[in-house]
């Protein structure tokens, strides 16, 4: 704590790593500089904080961050330094020439779910304006994309259902696929606080994370055979009675088709398949059904699968037939990774969606956003591909461009062989970067851009709460934010009118007015009032709106008849069974002080869970 | 056991090592994180323990006691400080006198640093930096009654024996309502001492 008179100011805003979107001030000195942390009583967080949080503000002033754009002509030169001039000169000549001779889908833009709301809107609106380019998408699509589908099937919108609060009024929690302790630090404490209720914890998952260790049942089933546990288990439900017949007739849709599935799913299937006790099973269905009010999270554990989907929805059938949706404490999540993982894929960098969650293969749709966008609906182009297909098409040679921000694609992608030999492949590659990752470092052209404290804009958390980030400090000389780069680009490419945002507040106040209307509306949602409020869940259609923390109180889905539609799914064998040749299983797991490829610059967060 | 003070829940511990990283941004010494994040049983289990400094009450002490150079004082309202680097002669008599593992000494500086309960926060009434931070509430800070009514029928315990010799210590940790065994079991009896067997 420093004393009073030393000229340190301390800015509020949110950490940028997690889907927590934990609150924290910074701490600025009297030169202007961000140099430190305080914790800070937001009510997502209560002041805590976990490593990253704490350590995230070193990146800011970092030795190593860009601060002069980077060029070269082929990939064997080194870089050196140009001004933005030059720079934004040759990728805005190098974006006409490629599309001029390959068409306009041959120049792709690849955004991020770490780049604040704001961004993520200007990258699609770039894309299909100032490019004109299908081809658009961002790492979310290669994490969440499973679990948005099944929630699309399922309620017909895309977040989850309750806020973290609801964790503390449950009496049954069902973590699956998660490992929170690692992952999402603070909301372990949601986890011990519904536990000191008496609350039953269940945890699903193959590893005994810091949180199954002190679970009630640790499921320690094998790698792929959720789905055939989670049908079991409704199995059970249904048979011992535990299912809530009033909400299944009022509110769902299917139940007589996924009954007859789970009859054949008896906990014996689970046994075989699973490789875990029948009584676990048994123990699963009477803590669940019996509960007054259950809920269910899950994350990519049990989504990054062939079939993550069908796994996401046998979690959500289990919800449904139960009757545990829409109340306190009784409901279903999935937690969005990334700082920005739910806001960066509502509004328009994903390759079929337009801003506010539309589609972009709805006519309906289209028009409006056209309309919007001062453009001819035929203008608009089609959905592009996904980013996993994306490296395919570049390897292909249909992808010759690339501009890349908010990403380090080239360590994230799954098969790194095949994403290297896409990003060979390219003619022209520009990345937008504050260091020179190792995607950066392939790049031909690096634009040097802001951190996140040195930008404000607003992130939407895993409870669908949108939050403040607000500008802590300047950038140091040579660095721009990734709203202004995108603006120069669309200058150069005859669209400056469209692009006309003098920063992060004008275009907030367009994408206000692209997401009324729509399925996910901001419309009611201003800085002032994240300021006032501490943050905002959407839907929040006019500025007297309080926002929605929960969805489906009224029994209502976002489907046109209301309902839950429950579906059906079957177990299938992975992909790549064990056998004799390959009789190991590895699996990828959470070190609590790293995330993504973001963390290696502080200096002080250990490198193992252990070091 | 002190009015306001930490309480250490190991149960609660996720390993996540927010502590560690909050202690470093603490104004008294600022870079240097002077709390132990033990894996108990690395590679087999999750399971991880923090350790502060425990604030020892009674007998005095034990790095105070021991300090040949009077560096290490102890404030009224019980917090054993850090040793004071006009006094401290870097001698680790208190690293080896502690029975927590708390001290630490830069060689290279000559000088004893460890916990002092965040003084500069909580002389004025914040809490300590790890357990503000804390995101499971294994370390918790504030009065037996403020845990009490967030955690009902919580046990805690402030005396650790260590062979024949009972501590109290200003800092209390919880025990599972299961293992309740008072004093707690600080360490092993002492064997043997230069080779000499203690009887
Ligand atoms: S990484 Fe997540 S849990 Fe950790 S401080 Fe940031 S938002 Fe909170
Ligand atoms: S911050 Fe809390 S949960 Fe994390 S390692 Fe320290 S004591 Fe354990
Ligand atoms: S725990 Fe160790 S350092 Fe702390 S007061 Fe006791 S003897 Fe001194």
């Amino acid at each position: 704590m420093s004393p009073p008179g030393s000229g340190e100011t301390l800015v509020p805003t949110h950490c940028c790593f997690c889907g927590v979107q934990c609150g924290m001030y910074l701490r600025v000195d009297r030169r202007g500089k961000v140099f430190g942390v305080e914790p800070r009583d937001h009510d997502i967080n209560r002041m805590r904080l976990c490593a990253k949080g704490i350590e995230a503000y070193q990146q800011i002033n970092h030795p190593d961050r860009l601060t002069s754009p980077l060029l070269r002509r082929t990939r064997d030169e080194p870089f050196r330094p140009a001004s933005w001039e030059e720079a934004l000169d040759l990728t805005a000549a190098e974006m006409r020439r490629i599309q001029d001779a390959h068409g306009r889908d041959a120049f792709a833009v690849l955004g991020g779910s770490g780049l604040t709301t704001e961004k993520a809107y200007l990258v699609g609106k770039f894309a299909r304006v100032a490019l004109g380019t299908r081809h658009v998408d961002h790492n979310g699509s290669l994490c969440t994309a499973a679990a948005a589908t099944a929630n699309h099937l399922a309620f017909g919108i895309d977040r989850a259902a309750n806020p973290f609060s609801d964790i503390l009024l449950s009496d049954c929690l069902l973590i699956a696929g998660a490992n929170i302790g690692d992952t999402f630090p603070v909301l372990t404490r949601y986890l011990w606080g519904a536990r000191d209720r008496g609350a039953h914890l269940v945890v699903v998952d193959p590893r005994e994370t810091a949180v199954a260790r002190t679970a009630d049942v640790h499921v320690a089933l094998r790698p792929g055979t959720d789905t055939a546990f989670f049908n079991a288990v409704l199995h059970v439900v249904d048979r011992d009675g535990l299912t809530d017949r009033a909400f299944l007739d009022a509110h769902t849709t299917g139940w007589e088709e996924l009954r007859k599935t789970v009859a054949a799913y008896p906990p014996e299937r689970a046994v075989a398949v699973c490789g875990i006790p029948a009584e676990q099973v048994e123990r699963v269905a009477a803590l669940f059904g019996a509960a007054r009010n259950a809920m269910a999270w899950h994350t990519r554990g049990i989504e990054q699968h062939p079939r993550g989907a069908d796994t996401c929805l046998s979690v959500i059938n289990l919800c449904a037939a139960t009757g545990n949706l829409g109340r306190p404490g009784a409901g279903y999540g999935t937690i969005a990774g990334q700082g920005n993982g739910q806001g960066g894929r509502e509004h328009g960098q994903q390759y079929d969606t337009l801003p506010g969650g539309r589609s972009i293969t709805d006519p309906a749709h289209r028009r409006a956003t056209a309309a919007l966008w001062g453009i001819e609906e035929a203008e608009l182009p089609e959905a592009g591909t996904p980013m996993a297909e994306m490296t395919g098409q570049m390897r292909r040679g249909e992808i010759r461009g690339l501009l890349g921000l908010g990403n380090n694609a080239l360590v994230t992608l799954p098969d790194h062989s095949s994403a290297q030999a896409a990003y060979d492949a390219l003619d022209f590659h520009v990345q937008c970067d504050s260091f020179l990752s190792e995607t950066a470092a392939h790049a031909h052209v690096v634009l040097p851009v802001a951190t996140w404290a040195e930008d404000e804009g607003v992130m939407t958390n895993a409870e669908a709460r949108v939050v403040k980030h607000n500008k802590a400090q300047d950038p140091p000389p040579g660095v721009r934010t990734d709203t202004w780069v995108l603006c120069q680009l669309a200058l150069r490419l005859g669209h400056g009118d469209r692009f006309a945002f003098a920063g992060s507040r004008e275009v907030f106040d367009e994408l206000r007015t692209a997401t009324a209307g729509a399925p996910v509306d901001y419309s009611g949602i201003t800085y002032e009032r994240l300021a006032e409020t501490g943050g905002i869940a959407w839907p929040c259609p006019s500025t007297d709106h309080p926002g929605t923390p929960r969805l489906f109180e009224d029994g209502r889905t976002r489907h046109p008849d209301g309902a839950v539609h429950l579906h059906p799914v079957e177990w299938r064998e992975p992909a790549d069974p064990y056998d004799d040749a390959y009789p190991m299983t590895f699996t990828t797991g959470r070190a609590a002080a790293h995330y993504l490829s973001d963390t290696h610059q502080p200096p002080n967060l250990p490198r193992t869970k252990g070091s | 056991m002190m009015g306001r003070t930490i309480f250490i829940d190991p149960g609660r511990c996720i390993g996540c090592r927010a502590c560690v990283s909050a202690c470093r941004e603490c104004d008294s010494h600022r870079g240097t994180s002077l709390i132990h994040l033990d894996l108990s049983d690395e590679g087999h289990s999750a399971a991880s323990l923090p350790t502060v400094c425990m604030h020892c009450e009674d007998p005095v002490a034990p790095c105070a006691e021991v300090c040949p150079a009077d560096a290490i004082l102890v404030t009224p309202d019980g917090v054993v400080q850090q040793a004071d680097p006009t006094r401290c002669i870097g001698c680790s008599n208190c690293v080896n006198a502690c029975p927590f593992g708390v001290p630490v000494v830069d060689t290279r500086a000559r000088l004893q640093m460890k916990c002092d309960l965040c003084y500069d926060r909580t002389a004025h009434g914040l809490a300590p930096m790890c357990a503000t931070v804390c995101p499971t509430g294994a370390l918790f800070y504030g009065t037996l009654e403020e845990l009490r009514a967030e955690r009902p029928g919580v046990r805690v315990a402030d005396s650790f024996a260590f062979g024949d010799v009972v501590l109290r210590t200003g800092v209390a940790t919880v025990v599972p309502a299961d293992k309740v065994d008072w004093p707690v079991p600080g360490g092993l009896p002492v064997v043997e001492v230069n080779g000499v067997d203690v009887p």
